[in-house]
């Protein structure tokens, strides 16, 4: 056995450990209603929901090595989709939310033709102008509320499942969460899953034995903006209603907190990340209002010392070892 | 009509030079230490509030000015010795981290010594009211037209630095190939230390001076910092030239493609529509030249790089 994971094998989760996190993740809101902390199952749809977002992120940055500034953009064309179609009152969740996912992942495909053709620091700046171009449009166009946003009056609609109730949205996020990271999970075993993470380690020799390089970072990008889209639209759901605050980057670089807190490339690295950084958000901000000065203190000590994400950290003799 | 187009003009060619002063440092770390630095736009919050804070003390603009640029070029020398340092020899994920993580932690820091009241810095009583360019038809603001002087001045000073001093062939040299000029006998370390230093200078100047017409407060980092960074991407990376076309380049088209574009909607529908998407078509215009000229320029309009 190798001292260290190869980068193909390394971060997939053994079907027990996904099985036990899907449990807890059932149980968890019944725990909460039970022990009266109903402000706890709100708290986990959103730490869902930006597991979500994560994850989908990890999928471009953790697994194909793409430092995408803009995800923030897909998470508010879901968002706004969604709020957009609510706005004549109520509407049915199975046609809002895979309008939303597929008016993200239409808006990825886009952004990914041009931003793809670019690398390295210009990927990230180009990825972050065009994010910055959506904000500007929620911003202004009188039809998305301008800098106010657009509120919901209701979440969407599903027969026989009362998604007003919070423990019934839960239940919803998590079933939609719970199918995202089975697509990932089965993606990340595939052989695009592979293809993207050597294509990440070494794109000209990919390219040389005869990859589509291109369409395989494109399919990738494609489908992470449309599970950030997902988050988007949950997100929306949730809050009842969205504001250009979504769209700011702000919110891409949280994303990227969050998947390096976690580990990026690592098939956990968004959910563990997502909520690492809420229950950071959570506790410490209960005592501080300068929540913002911790966060940074950690983000840098993490970057000094654990540069690879708090999962690393277990690798680390091993690197030692070869050095 | 030509007058409004001609105060629209030399309010693109403000904006544009002020942009240049950010942009210029911005794109000497990029191009010299090779390091994405988001929080460069921290560094020109800082020097506003520092310009502020040293004007209510002594009551005299200029010195406070001078000190807050001198106190911002040493917060950026700290910086680069401690923290810049290591960044450069990490991958670029990890300097977004950080330089992301230095902004938080300087906004909540500004927060807490400054408080979260914007602070007033005002423009000096010599520099009241405008002057008139053209007889009883364009004036322009005194303290705006000094904004332009000091701007063309420094961006001589930079073009001087960089292509007649020794320093500025050594800093030519570190942006076109760091590890060659290194073995050639720069000695890199305290270039970069004084690049820093530099840049972080620069943006206390735009901070100073622009905190009269603007109020100094919190977010105003971050939202000049993204223009800036549009700047050097269309100009290319590690130029200077490239630094000073991109920004009177995209301070002309965020300023006089507001008022064109208002002025063009306002013919074709409702004035409160085009007074509303005037503004943003003119910013998103920025961030669609930048998309152009990544995709069929990638390497800028002037690269370092050869």
């Amino acid at each position: 056995m190798p001292s260290t994971p190869t980068p193909l094998t390394q971060g997939l989760p053994s079907a027990w450990s996904a099985i036990g996190v899907a449990v807890a993740l059932a149980i968890y809101p019944l725990l909460m209603s039970v022990a009266g902390q109903d402000f706890y199952i709100g708290l986990g749809s959103r730490v869902l929901i930006l597991a979500l977002a994560a994850s989908a992120l990890n999928l471009v940055l953790g697994y194909g090595g793409m430092i995408s500034l803009g995800h923030a953009a897909f998470l508010g064309i879901g968002g706004y989709t969604v709020a957009l179609l609510a706005q004549g009152g109520s509407a049915p969740a199975w046609l809002a939310m895979p309008l939303a996912v597929i008016a993200a992942a239409a808006g990825a495909a886009l952004i990914g033709a041009v931003s793809l053709r670019t690398r390295g620091v210009y990927f990230i700046m180009i990825t972050l102008a065009f994010a910055q171009i959506f904000y500007y449009l929620a911003v202004s166009l009188r039809g998305l509320g301008g800098d106010d946003g657009l509120p919901m009056l209701a979440r969407v609609e599903l027969p026989g499942l009362s998604l007003g109730d919070d423990i019934g949205f839960y239940y919803f996020v998590l079933a939609l969460a719970g199918l995202a990271f089975m697509l990932l999970y089965r993606l990340a075993a595939s052989r695009f899953g592979r293809a993207l993470v050597a294509i990440r380690e070494n794109e000209q020799r990919m390219a040389a034995i005869g990859y589509p390089v291109y369409r395989l970072k494109l399919a990738a990008f494609t489908l992470s903006g449309g599970l950030a889209g997902l988050a988007g639209a949950l997100l929306a759901n949730l809050s009842l209603g969205v504001t250009p605050h979504l769209l700011t980057w702000h919110q891409s670089g949280i994303l990227i907190v969050m998947v390096i807190l976690g580990g990026s490339g690592y098939f956990w690295g968004g959910l563990t990340g997502a909520a690492i950084y809420m229950l950071l958000e959570e506790s410490i901000s209960t005592h501080t209002e300068h929540w913002n000065l911790w966060l940074g203190a950690l983000l840098l000590f993490i970057v000094l010392v654990a540069p690879e994400g708090i999962m690393s950290l277990r690798r680390k003799p091993a690197k030692a070892e070869r050095a | 009509m030509l007058y409004l187009l001609l105060e629209q003009g030399l309010n693109g060619l403000q904006y544009g030079l002020m942009l240049f002063l950010l942009a210029a440092g911005l794109t000497l770390v990029f191009g010299i230490m090779d390091v994405i630095n988001l929080a460069h736009g921290s560094l020109y919050m800082i020097g506003a509030f520092l310009a502020a804070a040293f004007y209510q003390h002594l009551e005299n603009y200029l010195a406070a000015l001078l000190l807050a640029i001198l106190a911002t070029a040493l917060i950026g020398a700290l910086l680069e010795q401690t923290l810049y340092r290591r960044l450069q020899k990490m991958s670029h994920l990890s300097q977004v981290l950080a330089t992301f993580a230095l902004i938080l932690i300087a906004n909540e820091s500004v927060k807490i010594i400054f408080g979260a009241q914007p602070l007033m810095l005002p423009v000096p009583e010599m520099l009241y009211g405008p002057i008139e360019l053209v007889e009883d038809e364009l004036y322009y603001p005194r303290f705006r037209m000094l904004i332009i002087v000091v701007g063309v001045l420094v961006a001589l000073g930079l073009y001087l630095l960089v292509n007649r001093t020794r320093i500025g062939m050594w800093m030519r040299a570190g942006a076109s190939n760091p590890g060659m000029a290194a073995v050639m006998g720069v000695r890199i370390q305290p270039l970069f230390t004084f690049v820093f230093a530099l840049g972080a200078g620069l943006c206390a100047l735009a901070g100073a001076l622009l905190g009269p017409l603007l109020a100094v407060n919190v977010g105003m980092g971050e939202s000049i910092l993204i223009p800036a960074f549009e700047v050097i991407v269309i100009g290319g990376i590690g130029s200077m030239r490239g630094a000073l076309v991109g920004s009177l380049l995209v301070g002309m088209i965020d300023t006089v493609g507001r008022v064109l574009l208002t002025l063009l909607l306002k013919a074709v529908s409702d004035p409160a529509t085009a007074n509303s998407v005037g503004p943003t078509l003119a910013s998103m215009a920025v961030s669609l030249l930048m998309v152009a000229v990544l995709y069929f320029r990638p390497q800028g309009l002037f690269p370092a790089r050869g």
